[in-house]
């Protein structure tokens, strides 16, 4: 698997012409169409549900054409019911189907809390480990244009919160691929978030069925002066600003973090006991944030903390709502200037 | 242009054995002696067992507990009339419903002692564990249903809860998603008249429980839920449309909770006396009894021999549940997820909760 480790081709993360034309290439979106599709193929279990799935749009082109492969009875468009819909598919699962849960935006899966936090997420446990409930629930962060407050906000730190889910945020075609391909085989509910604006990025995407594996953070540039961290859409950002501080002779360590949880404890220790700088770039808000786990990953651990040579950085959203102003948005969303200054400040207060 | 009607509907009530005992022989299922035996035999295990946990209670030998007093017809009826192999998603107060599908005593004893490994239901018992959030359980019922249509499978999913469940968003989502999809799910309300201290008519305005299913073009139905007989002929009949393809009913069992809320609770605080009275007349096992006896089926000594086997098999529960070792600590770990994290390894080291 050429991309658990490094990714061979990380200029391809941003950019999206095609350097290696052995490489099969397809976009974010393609992915999880085609993960989709091959699981549905090879295993009758699985199934689509959600609001507007089998509409011509297919949710922003992700689940396009498979109500004409797989009919009404595999892809459920349904009444406007978040909560209802959450339930009903964990209903499905604990009898035995594997569905994929499509919510169009994150914004409003915290109406489906009780279901997702107070029974997907501890049936096994309630169950004496004798239940499992494998329902992925596949999520979108949008942002741009008139988004605003109520259709731009990056929630992955609430459902990292309750024991029994776990949260992966694929930042590439393969992964996003990959993943949705390991949360669909899960024994476990997975929240399976994407960011709307990955949707064109392109990059190598196998037309095969493979899986990555969840709770594996990868490692996509190695460098020996800081560390970032990024989460979804920051990824490609952290790569650009790692590009730009090469020129001037920092060298930054990429880890892409993949999956929030279960996190990859041993890649992010290492990395900074290798670098002794850290810096977390995160689609989220900063306070209470997973940035906020991953620096306190890093004072929890001696020989981390030992490593450290300065103060960790976090490149996370300030405490407000998330706005809808075009000129608003410029201020408040961070891009790679904002990497690069922080990843200078590290160096410079070491 | 006149105002016309376009559709109306009626709301339907079914009683068989009414509170005297008599039945109405053109309405009586066709039940064997065994059987009606056997729903017998159900309610006085789920009463003996009732009446055992609220004495343990009292000892401080489980934790709180809420008693079924007055609903085993309900439970007992509903139950007995599903198949082996459907699927049930119970409330807390569906004691009797376990009991009735033969759940092991022991494990119910140990969860009311507070042991999550009493709700593992033995492997070939499709019941889940009982939902203490108030009506959440419903939509997992039609979720499970709409499963069954997908990869043709002939069982049924069956979720029960109270008249405050049916105020909540999922009644109504779920009854909307089960007649949208012709989900073969019976939806069993235990309109026990009170949720906790509001009263039946402080939860909706609507008159029955029952006519809410229109709305959603479902049939729905009231049953005396104190006419354990009248219960089983409605959940046989919704049985027997969800497996013909015909989809989901709502049944509304119209009965009474006698106990307290749980034994955390004390209604004496809301409600009288005389109207508690007023429905021990009207229990199920009253005019149950008085039924069998009439057709000749029950005597003294079988009911005396029922009885004691009934105490038997609680007695024999409680000795067996207090007997189970206490759980691992690492258990809590280990049962979270399917696999295990390697933080949650760790934990399980660092806490020196495994031995």
């Amino acid at each position: 698997m050429p991309w658990t480790k490094i990714a061979a081709e990380r200029q391809n993360i941003t950019t999206t012409d095609s350097v290696n034309p052995d490489v099969r290439r397809g976009s974010y979106r393609d992915a999880i169409l085609e993960a989709t599709r091959s699981c549905m193929e090879t295993d009758e279990n699985v199934f689509v549900l959600g609001e507007g799935v089998d509409d011509v749009g297919g949710v922003f082109g992700t689940t396009q054409g498979l109500i004409d492969i797989f009919g009404p009875e595999r892809v459920i468009d349904s009444p406007l019911a978040e909560n209802g819909i959450t339930g009903v598919a964990m209903g499905a699962a604990l009898a035995g189907m594997r569905p994929l849960l499509v919510h169009m935006r994150v914004d409003f899966l915290p109406l489906s809390l009780d279901q997702i936090a107070n029974h997907a997420a501890k049936w096994s446990y309630m169950f004496g480990g004798n239940a499992s409930v494998p329902l992925t629930i596949r999520a979108i962060t949008g942002r741009g244009w008139g988004s605003a407050a109520q259709h731009s906000q990056s929630l992955q730190a609430i459902f990292a919160h309750f024991p029994g889910l776990k949260v992966v945020m694929p930042a590439t075609p393969y992964d996003a691929k990959g993943l949705l391909i390991s949360s669909l085989y899960d024994n476990n509910p997975v929240l399976y978030l994407e960011h709307r604006w990955l949707y064109d990025m392109t990059g190598p995407l196998p037309a095969e069925m493979y899986r990555v594996p969840i709770g594996k953070a990868n490692l996509i540039r190695e460098g020996k002066d800081v560390t970032i961290i990024a989460i979804s859409q920051m990824v490609g950002m952290a790569m650009e600003a790692a590009e730009d501080l090469g020129a001037d002779g920092i060298e930054c360590e990429v880890i892409d973090l993949r999956t929030i949880k279960p996190l990859d404890i041993e890649l992010i220790r290492s990395s900074v006991q290798k670098t002794g700088r850290l810096v977390v770039a995160d689609t989220a808000w900063k306070e209470f944030g997973v940035s906020a786990e991953i620096l306190a990953l890093a004072l929890e651990d001696r020989d981390t903390f030992n490593a450290l040579k300065g103060p960790a950085i976090r490149v996370a959203l300030p405490d407000v709502p998330t706005p809808a102003s075009h000129v608003l948005e410029e201020v408040f969303y961070h891009g790679p200037e904002d990497i690069i200054s922080a990843v200078k400040k590290a160096v410079e207060e070491a | 242009m006149p105002l016309k009607i376009i559709k109306t509907f009626d709301v339907k009530f079914l009683q068989i054995i009414d509170e005297s005992g008599r039945a109405d022989a053109g309405l009586l299922p066709d039940l064997t002696t065994e059987e009606l035996l056997k729903i017998y035999r159900a309610m006085i295990l789920s009463r003996t067992f009732n009446r055992m946990a609220l004495a343990l209670q009292r000892e401080g030998r489980i934790g709180t507990y809420a008693s079924i007093l007055g609903q085993e017809g309900a439970e007992t009826g509903s139950a007995l009339a599903l198949e082996k192999g459907d699927w049930i998603f119970p409330s807390f107060r569906e004691t009797g419903v376990f009991i009735s599908r033969g759940y092991p005593l022991w494990r119910m004893l140990r969860y009311w002692r507070g042991d999550e490994r009493g709700m593992e239901a033995p492997a070939d018992m499709n019941i889940f564990p009982m939902s203490v959030p108030v009506g959440s359980q419903i939509t997992h019922a039609v979720g499970a249903a709409m499963a069954m249509n997908i990869k043709k499978d002939k069982n049924i999913a069956v979720t029960y809860f109270g008249d405050g469940g049916s105020s909540r968003g999922d009644f109504h989502e779920g009854l909307n998603f089960a007649g949208v999809f012709k989900a073969p799910v019976i939806f069993i309300c235990q309109n026990n008249q009170w949720a906790i201290s509001l009263p039946r008519n402080r939860q909706s305005a609507a008159e029955t429980i029952a006519q809410r299913a229109a709305g959603y073009g479902v049939p729905g139905i009231q049953v005396d839920g104190n006419d354990v007989v009248a219960v089983y002929a409605a959940t046989a009949r919704a049985a027997e449309r969800a497996r013909a393809g015909e989809g989901p009913t709502l049944i509304e069992c119209f009965t009474y909770r006698l106990d307290d809320h749980t034994t955390a609770d004390d209604s004496s605080r809301y409600r009288t006396d005389e109207d508690v009275a007023k429905w021990q007349k009207k229990e199920p096992l009253i005019r149950y009894k008085i039924f069998l006896e009439n057709k000749g089926i029950l005597n003294k000594e079988l009911d005396k021999e029922i009885t004691d086997e009934a105490e038997g098999l609680v007695k024999a529960a409680v000795t067996e549940a207090e007997a189970v070792a206490p759980p691992a600590p690492a258990d809590i770990i280990k049962y979270t997820s399917a696999t295990l994290s390697v933080r949650q390894k760790k934990d399980i080291k660092a806490l020196k909760w495994e031995k």
